[in-house]
């Protein structure tokens, strides 16, 4: 009961501390709305807005079509060169991922079944387009072809029809899964440095010595830091969820939100114990500031939420195993576009509260060693 | 020259409160003039102003001749004036060592090696500083860290010293040296003007002129002896409470102390041979002691000889090295929870939290420890009574002075009725009355309530209330006795003269701690005197000064710097290899409706490309792809419809089906272009099976990679991720470089001394260039000798782009450092303001033509686009400086603009 009461009067005081410092609270809500706003918007559709150029040497019907059939969003109006040499200069600026040569005598050799050849170049230094961009490229060269050519022969259409449907983002809207990976990763780095830096605060400041000669453990002293900045978090992240991303960015939610949120609180368990841990290893405020962005980068750019899990290789999967964002990803997704329920995000809830027990163990045994 | 300084009208308000209220002064010049007056009536607040460190709000000030408001005349005189803020040691580096900080402050004012070496030489063989110009200022007691703050405002011969509280916390023999020291120079510089606030009355007395404060007032001016002779009082502390005004007078009397009462009692405190090492260093030395129930017992000794470490070890926040310590008999058992509830500990620095309100912090204080929910507000009301903070209640600490924090400090230690009150240095820089009302209270309390109360003490009079005192030095208890059988011991008058004459006996004795040397010799350095004359234009000295600051703390600190140049590197081993675009090992499931000859075949189509795509078991219905593809067990179901085959004799156009999981939309795109590769894959083969159709495709596309042909992960990423981690390593460790002065106190060094905001931030700035740059070529290296990424185009190109490069995200770094004013927040700002524009708006994924808004904007302006532009045509495509030109300038510009706001941002004043 002792304890209980402890622990909420320490977390009540560092709501209160939060509280004070005004431009931290700015940043708060700057990060939980602005930030995930102009984070949805601003990934691109792939490809989208792709720089075309074309060199036509060939000035004939079936050229004239391919290039009409560069459209927004996909690709912006492709721009007509005359030589080789421009082309290069122009892929060496970065000004155009994609150049397309058509030769001479395309049409005619189309037309007589010599399977003329177009040129593509891509500028394979843009990793996200330069793949899935040449793919629609190729697919529009040989649709374009086709249906000049069957036109002109008065041919049948295909003999099997193949009928792509997207399940949970019938759009493939960038912004959906856009908005959601934002949220996780505010909700990553705030917990962290949220009760990081208020235990080397405390400890630059002597406040934690104060603590520690008074009827206090350093487990309620963690706990408390636990559930206030968790607090602070989740309550931030769900007005986010519902205001920013469902109202402002207007994602549909498939799942349950309270499932959701269930998730948010076990993974803010294991990222404010993460939060803790680093600030007992960190002597100072400026160590503390290196190791978390150490931490920081290949927590957002590795967890799955920039490019798919899948495609790393296997060390590195394994690895991010043991972030609690991996899981956290594949738990957000699942709920909040594919409606997943409990039954299916368990084994990910286990992760990540198996993964904060850890690290909550872990900080708490450095902590009473660091205080001590 | 009429006075040093004039002020008229001056009024400062702190949000509602008003700290001067049309304050009018003249300040005699050539004098020694004192400042007293209570706790938070506007002492340190004038002297701030008059120092130029703080802005003028209201009135006019005049110092040296000149306008105070007037920024060119700050500049002109600001060489002429010193100022050494309150709190033990504020303006120092504590990672810096003593000859480091006066060597900083050295530069500071222009001075070159040969001169300052003359003044620190003298400055710290008069101080008695010599033995430890190496130690680290942080590791000195705190009468050490007085001098050499005193040190390193004279280092440069001010006309003008201004000292807030110096000797506050410094022990009598430390005091007495300093006040020798101030006289000492005084006599050399015969034109010298001191102004000093203090709370001890016996160091007024000795001043030649006192300005007597309350409320923001002044109350009388005068010498000494004529304010004695007004008031009619016999000294300096009854004159000072006369002259007060009634309603701060009442209750003030005389104390009187009732004996303790002599029958023998249980001991509540005992030490036994306790002895406390770090290291080689023995700071606590088997001290013996046994304090009886109700008894008040005292401890007095010199800065740094193990009061505070004594005190530490009773209350279980340091473990004993050696020997035992009691309370109530029992040995100090850190994890024993209901012990602590019985002690009342009050630590030397201010140790409660800042940013809640005093009545926040007492009522947390009583929560914690558990008062029963009826007595905790009258309970709190009376703490707020007896330590008179009921009109602060609802201020911040920090927004109070020091004697006013220590007061709440003692009310939140007795708040619960502790049974032994540890009190280490309660009452330092606290006002006579209000000392004199806490000692009222400490009586009463071992009188009437039997507590313990365990104290240590600078001020003699508080000794002498002392039951008992013990007299500590170098780590050993000198003596122990009541103070009178102490002063008959030696046969001297007051203790104070004991107390000196104990430490010097110990002091020769043991010949550890050289005390002052006698001012025989040392007239040798004001003639160097006319040689200072700080340049007011830009300077490179002041300027390298704080690089070299910077430098050595971070050199001080090697894990930070190892962690930025290890650490980067892991990192871009593990992004380089994490980071690919192409999508692999895809799971999907077949639902096969058909089970045709012909829909195998399509399904085979499928499992070909094992590369992409990886089969799982077969989908069974539709529920059963329903369920697998929510629970993301595959990302693509295919379903062959039924009558596949038959139709596709027919040439009825049979459609399959393909389910794609669309949560990733990246990814559900690439696998969508994979699906209609096969597909069209699957086309062809059947065309050419078939005799009558037409065989492969119309027209073939040639797809070519450019730059890296073979379409490798690394090549691409490499390039990539160094502009990243250049980014966000060096705005990090630049983040806190203002910001932590800001709340360390050491910003005042800004305010007061010559050097311009932009010397300031380039010094800073300039220590991170160079390890961005050591970063940046450690990468560089790396890149080309380990991971095999090589640069294809001009070296030199690359290096250079790095080197501005850098600059602006160092520069970057600094402007949140400016513009915040809690670490915390430097951090959180500094990793928004880089992680998400360079991760998401830089074209490391996306290229920046294809974003739109806010981001396509952030995009353009962002430095991270530019040098991932110069990065990927170094080395990959190729490229030299003059096909990067527009990069290379875009860069150029934005640096020094980062640099600039920063400037603009600062202010050179305080608010």
């Amino acid at each position: 009961m002792r304890k209980l009461s402890n622990i909420l009067q320490l977390g009540l005081k560092e709501l209160r501390s939060l509280y004070r410092d005004r431009t931290m609270l700015a940043l708060i809500v700057y990060s939980f709305s602005l930030a995930i706003y102009s984070s949805a918007t601003g990934v691109p559709e792939s490809p989208y807005r792709a720089t075309v150029a074309v060199i036509d040497e060939d000035r004939s019907q079936v050229s004239a079509r391919i290039l009409d059939a560069f459209q927004m969003p996909y690709f912006i109006q492709p721009r007509m060169l005359q030589s080789q040499e421009q082309m290069d200069q122009g892929m060496d600026r970065g000004d155009y991922t994609f150049t397309l040569n058509i030769p001479p005598k395309f049409q005619q050799d189309l037309l007589n079944g010599r399977q003329p050849t177009i040129q593509l170049n891509v500028d394979a230094t843009q990793v996200s387009q330069a793949f899935t961009g040449a793919g629609h490229i190729q697919q529009i060269v040989s649709t374009e072809v086709d249906a000049f050519v069957k036109r002109y022969r008065g041919e049948e259409a295909v003999p099997v029809q193949a009928v792509i449907r997207s399940e949970f983002n019938p759009n493939l809207t960038r912004a959906w899964f856009g908005s959601i990976n934002e949220v996780v990763n505010q909700i990553t780095m705030l917990s962290i440095i949220l009760t990081g830096a208020a235990l080397i605060r405390e400890r630059e400041h002597g406040t934690i010595e104060h603590l520690l000669v008074m009827p206090i453990t350093p487990f309620e002293i963690m706990v408390s830091k636990v559930w206030a900045m968790g607090l602070v978090v989740l309550l931030a992240s769900g007005l986010s969820l519902h205001f920013v991303v469902e109202g402002w960015l207007g994602v549909p939610i498939a799942g349950s939100i309270p499932l959701f949120l269930l998730g948010t609180a076990l993974h803010l368990f294991a990222t404010t114990s993460m939060g803790i841990f680093f600030g007992t290893v960190a002597q100072s405020m400026p160590q503390l500031g290196m190791l978390f962005i150490l931490v920081l980068i290949p927590l957002q750019i590795l967890s799955g939420g920039q490019t798919p899990r899948e495609s790393m290789p296997e060390p590195v999967q394994n690895i991010m195993l043991a972030a609690p964002t991996t899981h956290f990803i594949i738990l957000a997704q699942g709920i909040l576009f594919r409606g997943a329920g409990l039954a299916v995000v368990w084994p990910q809830l286990l992760a990540i509260a198996s993964i904060g027990g850890v690290f909550f163990v872990g900080a708490l045994s450095r902590l009473r060693k660091s205080l001590r | 020259m009429s006075g040093v300084a004039q002020l008229a009208g001056v009024t400062l308000r702190y949000g509602r409160t008003c700290a001067l209220d049309r304050l009018d002064l003249e300040i005699p010049a050539n004098r020694m003039v004192g400042l007293i007056g209570p706790d938070g009536v506007g002492k340190s607040s004038l002297l701030a102003l008059i120092s130029g460190a703080r802005r003028i709000q209201q009135g006019s000030i005049s110092v040296l001749d000149g306008d105070m408001a007037d920024a060119a005349h700050r500049r002109r005189v600001c060489p002429r004036i010193a100022y050494m803020p309150q709190g033990l040691g504020k303006n120092l580096y504590p990672t810096l060592t003593v000859r480091e900080n006066l060597e900083f402050f050295g530069r500071l004012f222009g001075q070159d090696r040969a001169e300052r070496d003359a003044r620190i030489a003298d400055l710290t063989r008069s101080t008695g500083l010599a033995p430890f110009t190496e130690r680290p200022a942080g590791k000195l007691s705190g009468g050490m860290k007085q001098k050499l703050g005193l040190c390193c405002s004279l280092i440069h011969d001010p006309d003008l010293l201004i000292l807030d509280e110096p000797t506050t916390g410094v022990d009598p023999l430390a005091r007495s040296q300093f006040w020798e020291l101030i006289e000492r120079i005084r006599d050399n510089r015969a034109g010298m003007s001191v102004l000093v606030a203090t709370a001890y009355m016996d160091e007024a007395q000795r001043f030649d002129w006192l300005v007597v404060m309350d409320d923001g007032k002044v109350l009388d001016t005068g010498s000494p002896g004529e304010i004695l002779a007004r008031t009619g009082s016999a000294d300096l502390e009854t004159a000072f409470i006369a002259l007060l005004p009634e309603e701060k007078r009442r209750g003030h009397h005389a104390l009187e102390i009732p004996p303790l009462a002599a029958d023998s009692r249980e001991a509540a405190i005992e030490a036994h041979g306790l002895t406390c090492r770090f290291g080689d260093f023995v700071a606590v030395d088997h001290v013996d002691f046994r304090i009886e129930r109700g008894e008040i017992f005292g401890f007095l000794g010199s800065n740094g000889c193990g009061k505070s470490t004594t005190m530490k070890m009773l209350t279980g926040l340091l473990p004993a090295s050696e020997g035992q310590a009691l309370l109530f008999g029992q040995p100090v058992d850190p994890k024993d929870i209901d012990t602590r509830r019985r002690v009342g500990y009050m630590s030397q620095a201010f140790s409660l939290y800042g940013e809640l309100t005093v009545l926040q912090n007492l009522e947390l204080h009583a929560r914690l420890f558990h008062l029963p929910e009826a007595q905790r507000t009258p309970r709190i009301g009376e703490m707020l009574d007896r330590f008179d903070l009921r009109q602060v209640g609802d201020s911040l600490p920090e927004q109070l002075p020091l004697g006013m924090r220590q007061r709440l400090s003692l009310a939140v230690a007795v708040l619960h009725n502790p049974e032994i009150l540890i009190l280490d240095e309660p009452t330092s820089g606290v006002d006579p009355v209000a000392r004199d009302n806490f000692w009222e209270l400490l009586i009463q309390l071992s009188r009437q309530d039997g507590v313990t109360i365990f104290i240590s003490t600078h001020f003699m009079n508080e000794a002498l209330r002392c039951d008992r005192i013990s007299m500590m030095h170098a780590g050993r208890v000198l003596d122990s006795d009541s103070p009178r059988a102490l002063m008959e011991k030696r046969g001297l008058p007051t203790l104070e003269e004991t107390f000196i004459a104990y430490l010097r006996d110990a002091a020769s004795a043991g010949g550890d701690e050289p005390l002052a040397e006698s001012p025989a010799a040392d007239t040798a350095a004001p003639a160097a005197a006319d040689a200072t004359a700080p340049s007011e234009g830009f300077s490179p000295r002041r300027l390298y000064s704080y690089f070299l600051r910077e430098a050595t703390e971070l050199r001080r600190d090697p894990i930070r710097g190892s962690l930025a140049l290890l650490g980067t590197l892991l990192l871009m081993a593990i992004m380089s290899y994490g980071i690919t675009m192409d999508v692999e090992d895809l799971k999907y499931a077949v639902l096969d409706r058909d089970q045709s000859g012909a829909s195998q075949d399509y399904a085979l189509a499928l499992s070909g490309s094992p590369r992409y795509f990886t089969e799982q078991p077969p989908l069974t219905d539709y529920a059963d792809l329903d369920r697998r593809l929510r629970g993301g067990e595959i990302s693509v179901a295919v379903e062959i419809p039924p009558n596949f085959g038959r139709d596709l004799k027919r040439g009825a156009v049979p459609q399959v089906a393909f389910w794609i999981d669309g949560a990733m939309p990246m990814r559900a795109d690439t696998v969508k272009g994979y699906v209609q590769g096969i597909h069209q894959r699957y086309l062809e083969e059947l065309a050419a099976r078939d005799p009558a159709g037409q065989g492969a495709s119309l027209a073939e596309v040639a797809l070519r990679y450019r730059y890296n042909p073979n379409v490798l992960s690394l090549p691409a990423m490499v390039p990539a991720v160094i502009p990243l981690l250049l980014m966000m390593i060096p705005a990090m460790l630049t983040a806190l470089g203002v910001v932590r002065e800001k709340e360390l106190g050491s910003i005042t060094n800004l305010y007061t001394t010559p050097v311009t905001r932009l010397e300031f931030l380039l010094g800073k700035q300039l220590i991170y260039i160079l390890i961005g740059l050591i970063n940046f070529l450690m990468l560089l290296v790396f890149a080309v000798a380990v991971l095999d990424v090589p640069v294809s185009g001009s070296l030199s190109a690359l290096i250079l782009g790095a080197l501005l490069y850098v600059a602006c995200s160092t520069g970057l770094g600094l402007l949140m450092s400016t513009v915040t004013n809690s670490q915390i927040a430097a951090i959180f700002g500094t990793t928004i303001v880089t992680l998400l524009p360079a991760i998401q708006f830089s074209g490391l994924l996306h290229p920046v033509s294809a974003l739109e808004g806010i981001g396509a904007l952030t995009g353009q302006l962002y430095p991270t686009s530019h040098f991932l532009t110069i990065s990927r045509g170094a080395f990959s495509k190729a490229l030299g400086l003059g096909d990067l030109l527009p990069y290379f300038i875009a860069l150029l510009v934005t640096a020094p603009l980062l640099t600039l706001i920063s400037v603009v941002g600062l202010k050179k004043q305080e608010r």
